[in-house]
C-alpha cells in the first residue's frame, strides 16, 4: 500500500446546535500511519468533531470518508466495524468485569464471534492469543483478574486504550489519553501510546503540549469550531496566529495551561 | 506457566461448573425422596426459581427493569393448559408449545421495550402484563375467565411417569426441565453473547463504540427470557392442572423482583436462591401468622438492603468497614 494513502477524510463538516456553530466547515485528512494531533483552546470544538467522526452526532453539512467510502450516515457500531475506533476522555469501561474478560469479549467481537452463545468466552485460541498480546502490551497482565472498578486510575486508562486497539482499528481517535493520570503512572501510559502500531493512523486530542510535540508529526489547530491552521510541529510552534490564540504564551513550553 | 496459559486457565475458571453447583443439583433431585410430603412445595419452588432466573437474564444481565414478566409466565401457562385440554395431553409437546407462544409474545414486545428510557420501559412492561390479564378475563369462552381454566389432565411424562397425587412426578419433571434450561442459560451467559449483555449493562455507550449493535442483542435476550418464563408458566399449569388469572398478576412480577433482590442479580443462582428463601419464608411465616407474613418479608428486605447481602453471607466482614452496597 502507498505510504501516503488517505485513510480518513472529512470535507466541509458543519455542526450547528440551534444558532451555535460548533463545527465550522472543517476539512482535514489523515494519512495512513499518521500521528496527527488536534489542538485548540477549550471550547474549540475538538470533542464535537470527534463525535461527528465517530457517529455519535449527525453532521448538519459535509461528508466523512473512511478508506474511500462515504460513512457520513452510518451508525456508531457500523463505523467501528469499518475500522474507526475511539477512546474516551472520561473512561468508559465495564466496571464489573475484569480486564481479561473485557478484552476477551472485544477480541471475540472483532473476530466475528461476538454473537456466539453456545461456546464459552475465550474457547478460541486465536482470541486468547490476541488477548495475551494486548494484556502484555498494555501492562495489564498482573491485574487481569481484578474487577475493573478497583484498578488504579493509570491502569484503567491503559485498559481504555487497550479496548480500542482490540477492535483492530485503521483509524484510532485518542481523546486526551493522559488526562488526569497521576505523575507516577504517567510514564507507563506515554510509552504505551508511543508504541502503538505504526500502521494505525492516530488522531490525538490532547492538552498536554509536551505529549503533542513529542508524539505528533502533524498538527491541526482548531479555534471556534474552524481550522485555524495546519502544519508540522515546528511550523505551528512558530505561527504567530497560534501564539495569539494561546494568549501569546510560548507553545513549546509546558507552562501552557488550559484549565 | 506462560502468560497465554494463565489467560486461558483464568477464562476457563470463569465458566467451569463448580463442585457446589453439582452438589446443589444432586440435593435438589433427591429432595422429593427425602421430603416426600413436601413434593408439591418443591415443584413450586423449582418452577418459581426458573421463572426468577428468566427475569434475571434481562434484569441482571442487561439492566432492563421489567414489571410485566408475569405476562410471559401466564401466557405460557394458558398455552400449556389449553393445548393439553384441546389438542393433546402430552406434557413435553405441550411445554414446547408454551415456550413457542411465550417466545412469540416476547418477540412482539421487543418492539416496545427497545424505545424510550428506563422509566417508560418500566411502564410499558407493566402495561403488557395488564393487557394480558384483561384478555384472559374477557376471553372467558376460551380461558374460563375469572374462574380459571380447570380440568387440565396431563398424560404421563414420556408415556411412563404418571403425575401422582403427592406430586413426586411433578417435582422431578419440574426439576429436570429447570435443570436443563438452567444449563442452557448458564452456557449462554458465559458465552461471548452473554458477556456482551454484561457489557450493555455496565456501559452502553462503550458497547456500541466497540462495534456491537445494542438494540439487536437486547431484542434477542428479551425474547429468550420470555421463552424461559413461558416454560416456567407451562410447567406450573401442567403440574397443578390449573391456570388462573392471578398468574398474570402484577404482584407476581413484583414478588419475582423481590426474589432477585434477595438472591442477587446478575448471577444465575440468584434467582434460585431468592426463590428458595422467599418461598420457604412465605410458607414458614404464613404457618405462624397467616395474615401478616408480608410484614416479616418486608422487614427482612429492609435489613437485607441496609446491611448488604454480601455482609450477611460472609460473617467475616461483619466487623470490617463497609465498602459497597451489595445491591
Amino acid at each position: 500500500m502507498n505510504e501516503m494513502e488517505t485513510v480518513l477524510k472529512c470535507e466541509g463538516l458543519v455542526k450547528r446546535f440551534g444558532g451555535i456553530t460548533a463545527t465550522d466547515h472543517v476539512t482535514m485528512e489523515l494519512k495512513k500511519g499518521a500521528r496527527h494531533a488536534l489542538i485548540g483552546p477549550n471550547g474549540a470544538g475538538k470533542t464535537t468533531l470527534i463525535n461527528l467522526l465517530t457517529g455519535v452526532l449527525e453532521p448538519t453539512e459535509g461528508r466523512i470518508e473512511l478508506l474511500g467510502q462515504d460513512i457520513s450516515h452510518l451508525s456508531q457500531h457500523e463505523r467501528v466495524r469499518r475500522g474507526m475506533v475511539r477512546t474516551f476522555q472520561i473512561n468508559q469501561l465495564f466496571d464489573t468485569l475484569t480486564p481479561l474478560q473485557t478484552l476477551a469479549m472485544v477480541v471475540s467481537q472483532q473476530q466475528g464471534m461476538g454473537g456466539k452463545w453456545w461456546q464459552a468466552l475465550g474457547s478460541s485460541t486465536a482470541v486468547t492469543k490476541r488477548c495475551t498480546e494486548l494484556l502484555e502490551q498494555f501492562h495489564l497482565l498482573e491485574v487481569m483478574n481484578q474487577p475493573t472498578h478497583i484498578l488504579a486510575y493509570g491502569k484503567r486508562r491503559l485498559l481504555e486504550i487497550a479496548i480500542a486497539l482490540a477492535c483492530e482499528p485503521r483509524v484510532l481517535l485518542l481523546d486526551e489519553p493522559v488526562a488526569g493520570v497521576p505523575a507516577g503512572e504517567r510514564e507507563e501510559l506515554l510509552q504505551t501510546v508511543a508504541a502503538l502500531p505504526a500502521d494505525v493512523s492516530i488522531l490525538l486530542i490532547e492538552h498536554d503540549m509536551d505529549l503533542v510535540f513529542e508524539f505528533a508529526t502533524r498538527l491541526t489547530v482548531l479555534v471556534n469550531g474552524a481550522v485555524l491552521t495546519e502544519g508540522t510541529p515546528d511550523f505551528i510552534a512558530n505561527d504567530p496566529k497560534v501564539k495569539a490564540v494561546y494568549l501569546g504564551s510560548s507553545l513549546d513550553a509546558s507552562k501552557v495551561s488550559h484549565e | 506457566m506462560t502468560a497465554l496459559a494463565k489467560v486461558q486457565s483464568s477464562l476457563r475458571l470463569d465458566h467451569r461448573l463448580k463442585p457446589w453447583e453439582m452438589i446443589a443439583w444432586v440435593l435438589a433431585f433427591i429432595s422429593p425422596i427425602v421430603l416426600p410430603s413436601h413434593s408439591l412445595l418443591i415443584s413450586e419452588i423449582t418452577i418459581i426459581a426458573l421463572f426468577a432466573t428468566s427475569l434475571d437474564l434481562i434484569l441482571g444481565y442487561t439492566g432492563i427493569v421489567s414489571l410485566g414478566h408475569a405476562a410471559f409466565f401466564g401466557v405460557g401457562a394458558y398455552a400449556a393448559a389449553l393445548f393439553a385440554k384441546l389438542v393433546m395431553p402430552d406434557p413435553l409437546v405441550g411445554l414446547c408449545v408454551a415456550v413457542l407462544v411465550a417466545t412469540a409474545l416476547g418477540l412482539l414486545c421487543t418492539l416496545t421495550i427497545l424505545r424510550g428510557s428506563d422509566l417508560t420501559r418500566l411502564m410499558v412492561t407493566l402495561g403488557v402484563g395488564l393487557i394480558m390479564l384483561e384478555l384472559g378475563n374477557k376471553l372467558d369462552w376460551l380461558t374460563g375467565g375469572a374462574d380459571g381454566l380447570q380440568g387440565v389432565v396431563m398424560a404421563p411424562v414420556l408415556g411412563h411417569f404418571e403425575f401422582d397425587l403427592n406430586g413426586k412426578t411433578a417435582a422431578w419433571y419440574a426439576l429436570s426441565i429447570t435443570a436443563m434450561l438452567f444449563f442452557v442459560m448458564r452456557r449462554l451467559i458465559h458465552s461471548p453473547f452473554g458477556t456482551s449483555l454484561k457489557f450493555m449493562r455496565d456501559n452502553r455507550l462503550r458497547t456500541s463504540a466497540i462495534g456491537i449493535s445494542v438494540t439487536k442483542r437486547l431484542a434477542v435476550i428479551y425474547t429468550v427470557a420470555a421463552g424461559a418464563a413461558g416454560a416456567a408458566g407451562g410447567l406450573l399449569a401442567q403440574t397443578t392442572g390449573f391456570a388462573s388469572l392471578d398468574l398474570f398478576g402484577f404482584d407476581r412480577s413484583a414478588d419475582l423482583m423481590l426474589m432477585l433482590v434477595i438472591g442477587g442479580t446478575g448471577w444465575l443462582w440468584g434467582g434460585i436462591t431468592g426463590a428458595i428463601v422467599f418461598k420457604l419464608m412465605q410458607s414458614f411465616i404464613a404457618n405462624i401468622t397467616p395474615q401478616y407474613w408480608t410484614f416479616w418479608i418486608g422487614l427482612f428486605l429492609v435489613v437485607l438492603v441496609l446491611v448488604g447481602r454480601e455482609r450477611i453471607m460472609h460473617p467475616k466482614t461483619w466487623f470490617a468497614k463497609t465498602k459497597r452496597s451489595a445491591i
